[in-house]
Protein backbone atom coordinates (compact mmCIF):
# COMPACT_ATOMS: atom_id res chain seq x y z
CA UNK A 1 0.00 0.00 0.00
CA UNK A 2 1.47 3.40 -1.09
CA UNK A 3 1.92 5.98 1.90
CA UNK A 4 1.75 9.45 0.39
CA UNK A 5 2.47 13.17 1.66
CA UNK A 6 0.11 15.80 0.28
CA UNK A 7 0.11 19.37 0.37
CA UNK A 8 -2.29 21.34 -1.29
CA UNK A 9 -1.75 25.54 -0.79
CA UNK A 10 -3.65 28.73 -2.19
CA UNK A 11 -5.90 31.53 -2.23
CA UNK A 12 -8.39 30.47 0.65
CA UNK A 13 -12.07 29.91 -1.30
CA UNK A 14 -15.02 27.99 -0.37
CA UNK A 15 -14.68 24.58 -1.40
CA UNK A 16 -10.92 24.05 -1.60
CA UNK A 17 -11.14 20.91 1.04
CA UNK A 18 -14.19 19.08 -1.36
CA UNK A 19 -12.70 19.82 -3.94
CA UNK A 20 -9.73 17.95 -3.03
CA UNK A 21 -11.08 15.54 -0.90
CA UNK A 22 -13.35 14.73 -4.00
CA UNK A 23 -10.33 13.62 -6.40
CA UNK A 24 -8.43 11.78 -3.27
CA UNK A 25 -11.69 9.77 -2.89
CA UNK A 26 -12.46 9.12 -6.56
CA UNK A 27 -8.57 7.86 -6.82
CA UNK A 28 -9.61 5.44 -4.10
CA UNK A 29 -6.80 7.81 -2.10
CA UNK A 30 -7.44 6.90 2.00
CA UNK A 31 -7.07 10.48 3.87
CA UNK A 32 -5.28 9.48 7.29
CA UNK A 33 -3.97 11.99 9.46
CA UNK A 34 -4.20 15.54 7.91
CA UNK A 35 -4.27 19.60 9.38
CA UNK A 36 -6.04 21.88 7.48
CA UNK A 37 -5.97 25.66 8.16
CA UNK A 38 -5.85 29.37 6.90
CA UNK A 39 -3.06 31.21 7.16
CA UNK A 40 -3.21 34.57 6.46
CA UNK A 41 -5.69 34.59 3.83
CA UNK A 42 -4.29 31.20 2.11
CA UNK A 43 -5.24 27.52 2.83
CA UNK A 44 -2.95 25.02 3.64
CA UNK A 45 -3.48 21.32 3.57
CA UNK A 46 -1.53 19.03 4.94
CA UNK A 47 -2.54 15.25 4.20
CA UNK A 48 -1.33 11.71 4.60
CA UNK A 49 -3.04 9.49 2.36
CA UNK A 50 -2.84 5.62 1.23
CA UNK A 51 -3.84 3.83 -2.04
CA UNK A 52 -3.08 4.97 -5.31
CA UNK A 53 0.63 5.79 -7.02
CA UNK A 54 1.85 9.32 -6.51
CA UNK A 55 2.27 9.89 -9.84
CA UNK A 56 -2.00 9.30 -10.47
CA UNK A 57 -2.78 11.62 -7.43
CA UNK A 58 -0.61 14.58 -9.53
CA UNK A 59 -2.03 13.71 -12.41
CA UNK A 60 -5.70 14.15 -10.90
CA UNK A 61 -4.75 17.33 -8.67
CA UNK A 62 -3.46 18.93 -11.57
CA UNK A 63 -6.80 20.23 -12.77
CA UNK A 64 -7.36 21.72 -9.62
CA UNK A 65 -4.15 23.52 -9.97
CA UNK A 66 -4.39 24.42 -13.63
CA UNK A 67 -5.86 28.16 -13.10
CA UNK A 68 -2.55 28.74 -10.66
CA UNK A 69 -4.15 29.65 -7.54
CA UNK A 70 -3.84 26.25 -5.86
CA UNK A 71 -0.30 24.74 -5.49
CA UNK A 72 -0.34 20.45 -4.84
CA UNK A 73 2.24 18.26 -4.23
CA UNK A 74 2.43 14.94 -3.52
CA UNK A 75 5.67 12.35 -2.68
CA UNK A 76 4.97 9.15 -1.43
CA UNK A 77 6.47 8.47 2.11
CA UNK A 78 7.61 5.71 4.11
CA UNK A 79 4.95 4.40 6.51
CA UNK A 80 5.68 5.22 10.24
CA UNK A 81 6.45 2.09 12.10
CA UNK A 82 4.41 3.38 15.19
CA UNK A 83 5.51 6.45 17.49
CA UNK A 84 8.31 5.40 20.05
CA UNK A 85 7.80 5.89 23.64
CA UNK A 86 8.75 10.14 24.09
CA UNK A 87 8.32 12.23 27.13
CA UNK A 88 6.25 13.83 29.03
CA UNK A 89 3.97 16.53 27.25
CA UNK A 90 3.48 20.32 27.95
CA UNK A 91 2.03 23.17 26.02
CA UNK A 92 4.86 25.86 25.37
CA UNK A 93 3.13 29.67 24.64
CA UNK A 94 5.02 32.88 23.49
CA UNK A 95 3.41 36.21 22.40
CA UNK A 96 4.70 39.70 22.22
CA UNK A 97 6.20 42.10 19.45
CA UNK A 98 7.33 40.83 16.42
CA UNK A 99 10.75 39.94 15.57
CA UNK A 100 13.52 37.91 13.60
CA UNK A 101 14.08 34.68 14.89
CA UNK A 102 11.61 33.89 18.29
CA UNK A 103 11.02 30.42 17.17
CA UNK A 104 14.46 29.76 15.38
CA UNK A 105 15.74 30.61 19.54
CA UNK A 106 12.73 29.12 21.42
CA UNK A 107 13.38 25.78 19.52
CA UNK A 108 16.85 25.49 19.75
CA UNK A 109 16.05 25.69 23.56
CA UNK A 110 13.63 23.02 23.53
CA UNK A 111 15.79 20.12 20.65
CA UNK A 112 19.08 21.31 23.08
CA UNK A 113 17.54 19.42 26.11
CA UNK A 114 16.15 16.61 24.00
CA UNK A 115 12.59 17.95 23.65
CA UNK A 116 10.33 17.45 20.31
CA UNK A 117 7.86 20.17 18.66
CA UNK A 118 4.70 17.78 17.76
CA UNK A 119 2.70 20.51 16.85
CA UNK A 120 2.98 24.02 16.52
CA UNK A 121 1.26 27.34 14.96
CA UNK A 122 2.04 30.72 15.03
CA UNK A 123 0.01 33.30 14.48
CA UNK A 124 1.23 37.72 13.78
CA UNK A 125 -1.87 39.83 14.13
CA UNK A 126 -0.72 44.00 13.82
CA UNK A 127 2.48 43.86 15.41
CA UNK A 128 1.45 41.06 18.14
CA UNK A 129 3.56 37.55 17.92
CA UNK A 130 2.04 34.43 18.62
CA UNK A 131 3.30 30.73 19.27
CA UNK A 132 1.92 27.98 20.97
CA UNK A 133 3.45 24.91 20.07
CA UNK A 134 2.74 21.09 21.91
CA UNK A 135 6.16 19.73 23.16
CA UNK A 136 7.68 16.33 24.40
CA UNK A 137 10.27 16.61 27.04
CA UNK A 138 12.31 14.26 28.92
CA UNK A 139 11.60 13.45 32.79
CA UNK A 140 12.98 15.59 34.57
CA UNK A 141 14.01 18.18 32.52
CA UNK A 142 10.78 20.72 32.67
CA UNK A 143 12.40 23.46 35.33
CA UNK A 144 15.61 23.55 33.77
CA UNK A 145 14.15 24.17 30.15
CA UNK A 146 11.36 26.33 31.67
CA UNK A 147 14.60 28.40 32.79
CA UNK A 148 16.35 28.53 29.21
CA UNK A 149 13.21 29.82 27.92
CA UNK A 150 12.65 32.74 30.12
CA UNK A 151 15.97 33.51 29.41
CA UNK A 152 16.09 33.68 26.08
CA UNK A 153 12.49 35.45 26.05
CA UNK A 154 14.09 37.99 28.15
CA UNK A 155 16.68 38.58 25.61
CA UNK A 156 13.98 38.65 22.50
CA UNK A 157 11.29 41.13 25.07
CA UNK A 158 8.72 38.29 24.31
CA UNK A 159 7.04 36.41 27.14
CA UNK A 160 6.82 32.39 27.78
CA UNK A 161 5.32 30.00 29.64
CA UNK A 162 5.90 26.47 29.85
CA UNK A 163 3.10 23.93 31.28
CA UNK A 164 2.23 20.39 32.05
CA UNK A 165 -0.45 19.35 29.55
CA UNK A 166 -1.66 16.83 31.56
CA UNK A 167 -4.69 15.02 30.34
CA UNK A 168 -7.36 13.45 32.89
CA UNK A 169 -7.92 9.86 32.10
CA UNK A 170 -11.53 9.10 32.56
CA UNK B 1 -18.04 7.23 54.77
CA UNK B 2 -19.68 10.32 56.35
CA UNK B 3 -19.50 13.31 56.56
CA UNK B 4 -21.72 15.82 54.58
CA UNK B 5 -20.52 14.80 50.98
CA UNK B 6 -21.69 11.54 51.11
CA UNK B 7 -24.99 12.07 52.20
CA UNK B 8 -26.25 12.18 48.77
CA UNK B 9 -25.30 8.90 48.41
CA UNK B 10 -26.88 7.48 52.23
CA UNK B 11 -24.08 5.55 52.55
CA UNK B 12 -24.20 3.60 49.42
CA UNK B 13 -21.01 0.66 48.90
CA UNK B 14 -21.18 -1.45 46.23
CA UNK B 15 -21.14 -4.48 48.95
CA UNK B 16 -24.56 -3.17 48.97
CA UNK B 17 -25.41 -5.16 45.20
CA UNK B 18 -24.74 -8.31 46.81
CA UNK B 19 -22.89 -9.79 43.83
CA UNK B 20 -19.52 -10.22 42.84
CA UNK B 21 -18.68 -8.31 39.87
CA UNK B 22 -16.83 -9.99 36.75
CA UNK B 23 -14.69 -8.22 35.14
CA UNK B 24 -16.05 -7.76 31.46
CA UNK B 25 -13.80 -6.89 28.21
CA UNK B 26 -13.90 -2.68 27.58
CA UNK B 27 -14.92 -2.26 23.83
CA UNK B 28 -13.35 0.38 21.93
CA UNK B 29 -14.48 3.32 19.22
CA UNK B 30 -15.50 3.15 16.48
CA UNK B 31 -17.37 0.26 18.39
CA UNK B 32 -21.95 1.68 17.56
CA UNK B 33 -22.70 0.99 21.06
CA UNK B 34 -20.61 3.60 22.57
CA UNK B 35 -22.25 6.26 19.76
CA UNK B 36 -26.57 4.98 20.74
CA UNK B 37 -27.57 7.09 23.36
CA UNK B 38 -28.55 4.43 26.08
CA UNK B 39 -32.34 3.05 26.94
CA UNK B 40 -33.18 3.88 31.06
CA UNK B 41 -33.25 1.02 32.72
CA UNK B 42 -34.86 -0.73 35.72
CA UNK B 43 -32.67 -0.25 38.93
CA UNK B 44 -33.70 -2.78 41.40
CA UNK B 45 -33.42 -4.89 38.23
CA UNK B 46 -31.41 -8.32 38.72
CA UNK B 47 -29.68 -7.51 35.23
CA UNK B 48 -28.41 -4.34 36.21
CA UNK B 49 -27.66 -5.02 39.52
CA UNK B 50 -25.36 -7.21 38.06
CA UNK B 51 -24.00 -4.74 35.10
CA UNK B 52 -23.43 -1.96 38.14
CA UNK B 53 -21.13 -4.89 40.19
CA UNK B 54 -19.28 -5.95 36.67
CA UNK B 55 -18.67 -2.14 36.40
CA UNK B 56 -17.17 -1.65 39.18
CA UNK B 57 -15.32 -4.77 38.76
CA UNK B 58 -13.82 -3.66 35.85
CA UNK B 59 -12.85 -0.32 36.64
CA UNK B 60 -11.25 -1.69 39.95
CA UNK B 61 -8.96 -4.19 37.74
CA UNK B 62 -8.42 -1.23 34.97
CA UNK B 63 -5.33 1.04 35.63
CA UNK B 64 -5.61 4.86 36.27
CA UNK B 65 -9.46 4.24 35.90
CA UNK B 66 -11.93 6.43 37.47
CA UNK B 67 -15.33 5.68 35.92
CA UNK B 68 -16.92 3.11 33.41
CA UNK B 69 -20.33 3.21 31.76
CA UNK B 70 -22.75 0.82 30.43
CA UNK B 71 -21.56 1.20 26.51
CA UNK B 72 -17.93 1.09 27.38
CA UNK B 73 -18.39 -2.99 28.16
CA UNK B 74 -21.27 -3.57 25.27
CA UNK B 75 -24.56 -2.61 27.30
CA UNK B 76 -26.63 0.02 25.78
CA UNK B 77 -27.94 1.59 28.80
CA UNK B 78 -28.04 4.25 31.67
CA UNK B 79 -25.94 3.13 34.11
CA UNK B 80 -22.18 3.72 35.14
CA UNK B 81 -19.87 3.49 37.92
CA UNK B 82 -17.43 6.45 39.17
CA UNK B 83 -14.46 6.62 42.07
CA UNK B 84 -12.26 9.79 41.82
CA UNK B 85 -11.10 8.06 45.64
CA UNK B 86 -7.47 9.79 45.91
CA UNK B 87 -6.83 11.16 42.88
CA UNK B 88 -4.73 14.11 42.99
CA UNK B 89 -7.18 16.87 41.51
CA UNK B 90 -10.33 15.51 43.13
CA UNK B 91 -11.67 17.85 45.85
CA UNK B 92 -15.63 16.41 46.60
CA UNK B 93 -15.34 12.91 46.56
CA UNK B 94 -18.08 10.47 47.17
CA UNK B 95 -16.12 7.25 47.15
CA UNK B 96 -17.43 4.16 44.77
CA UNK B 97 -20.67 4.64 43.51
CA UNK B 98 -22.95 3.29 40.23
CA UNK B 99 -25.49 5.64 39.40
CA UNK B 100 -28.69 4.46 36.95
CA UNK B 101 -30.60 6.92 34.63
CA UNK B 102 -28.29 9.95 35.83
CA UNK B 103 -28.81 13.43 34.53
CA UNK B 104 -27.48 16.73 35.48
CA UNK B 105 -29.84 19.12 36.73
CA UNK B 106 -27.26 22.17 37.58
CA UNK B 107 -24.17 22.56 35.94
CA UNK B 108 -22.01 25.77 36.48
CA UNK B 109 -18.03 26.88 36.40
CA UNK B 110 -17.40 25.77 33.34
CA UNK B 111 -13.09 25.01 32.77
CA UNK B 112 -11.50 23.60 30.10
CA UNK B 113 -9.26 21.04 30.45
CA UNK B 114 -7.78 17.68 28.94
CA UNK B 115 -9.52 14.65 28.42
CA UNK B 116 -8.50 10.71 27.58
CA UNK B 117 -10.83 7.41 27.53
CA UNK B 118 -10.06 4.12 28.03
CA UNK B 119 -12.73 3.68 24.88
CA UNK B 120 -10.33 6.15 23.00
CA UNK B 121 -7.08 4.60 23.86
CA UNK B 122 -5.04 6.45 21.04
CA UNK B 123 -6.25 10.23 20.95
CA UNK B 124 -7.17 12.99 23.73
CA UNK B 125 -8.92 16.36 23.57
CA UNK B 126 -9.65 19.59 25.23
CA UNK B 127 -13.40 19.56 26.46
CA UNK B 128 -14.89 22.37 28.78
CA UNK B 129 -17.03 20.95 32.03
CA UNK B 130 -18.77 22.40 34.99
CA UNK B 131 -16.82 22.57 37.87
CA UNK B 132 -19.93 22.59 39.84
CA UNK B 133 -22.08 19.90 39.22
CA UNK B 134 -25.88 18.59 40.79
CA UNK B 135 -26.61 14.90 39.45
CA UNK B 136 -29.23 13.35 40.47
CA UNK B 137 -30.17 9.55 39.73
CA UNK B 138 -31.01 5.99 41.09
CA UNK B 139 -28.69 3.62 43.20
CA UNK B 140 -29.01 0.21 41.70
CA UNK B 141 -30.08 -2.88 43.63
CA UNK B 142 -32.51 -0.20 46.03
CA UNK B 143 -33.49 1.98 43.00
CA UNK B 144 -33.34 4.88 45.98
CA UNK B 145 -33.38 8.16 44.04
CA UNK B 146 -30.01 10.41 44.77
CA UNK B 147 -29.07 13.90 44.71
CA UNK B 148 -25.45 14.44 44.37
CA UNK B 149 -23.65 17.83 45.00
CA UNK B 150 -20.10 17.29 43.59
CA UNK B 151 -17.17 19.78 42.11
CA UNK B 152 -13.98 19.25 40.17
CA UNK B 153 -12.44 16.12 38.78
CA UNK B 154 -15.43 13.70 40.25
CA UNK B 155 -17.87 16.64 38.31
CA UNK B 156 -15.66 16.04 35.51
CA UNK B 157 -15.76 12.14 35.86
CA UNK B 158 -19.76 12.11 36.40
CA UNK B 159 -20.27 14.39 33.06
CA UNK B 160 -18.05 12.06 31.30
CA UNK B 161 -20.11 8.73 32.07
CA UNK B 162 -23.19 10.79 31.71
CA UNK B 163 -22.43 11.46 28.27
CA UNK B 164 -21.12 8.18 27.39
CA UNK B 165 -24.60 7.08 28.56
CA UNK B 166 -26.33 9.17 25.60
CA UNK B 167 -23.46 7.93 23.36
CA UNK B 168 -21.52 11.00 23.38
CA UNK B 169 -17.93 10.47 23.74
CA UNK B 170 -15.30 13.36 24.56
CA UNK B 171 -14.96 13.63 20.60
CA UNK B 172 -18.32 14.86 20.43
CA UNK B 173 -17.93 17.80 22.76
CA UNK B 174 -13.69 19.18 21.74
CA UNK B 175 -13.67 22.99 21.74
CA UNK B 176 -12.27 22.81 18.43
CA UNK B 177 -10.31 21.37 15.40
CA UNK B 178 -7.12 21.88 16.42
CA UNK B 179 -8.16 20.24 20.00
CA UNK B 180 -7.30 16.72 19.35
CA UNK B 181 -4.14 14.92 19.97
CA UNK B 182 -2.76 11.82 19.16
CA UNK B 183 -2.29 10.64 23.31
CA UNK B 184 1.23 10.59 24.49
CA UNK B 185 3.27 7.44 25.58
CA UNK B 186 4.79 8.18 28.76
CA UNK B 187 8.55 7.33 29.34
Amino acid sequence: MNELAITVIGRDRPGIVADVAEVLARLGANLTDSTMTRLRGHFAMTLICVGPAAADVEAALAPLAADGHLLATVRAVTPDAGSEPTGEPYVLAVHGADRMGIVAAMTRVLTDAGGNVTDLSTRLTGSLYVVVAEVELPPGVSDEVAGRLTRVAAELGVGVSLRPADTDLL
Amino acid sequence: MTGPEYAGLGGWTPEKLGVPGAVRPVVTAPEPVLSRPGPEVDPTSAEVVRLAADLVATMRVSPGCVGLAAPQVGVSAQVFAVDVTGHPKAVTVHGTFVLCNARVVEASRWKAGREGCMSVPDLTGDVKRASRLVVEGALPGSGEPVRLVTDGFEARALQHEIDHCAGLLFLDRVAGAHAIYQRKVYL
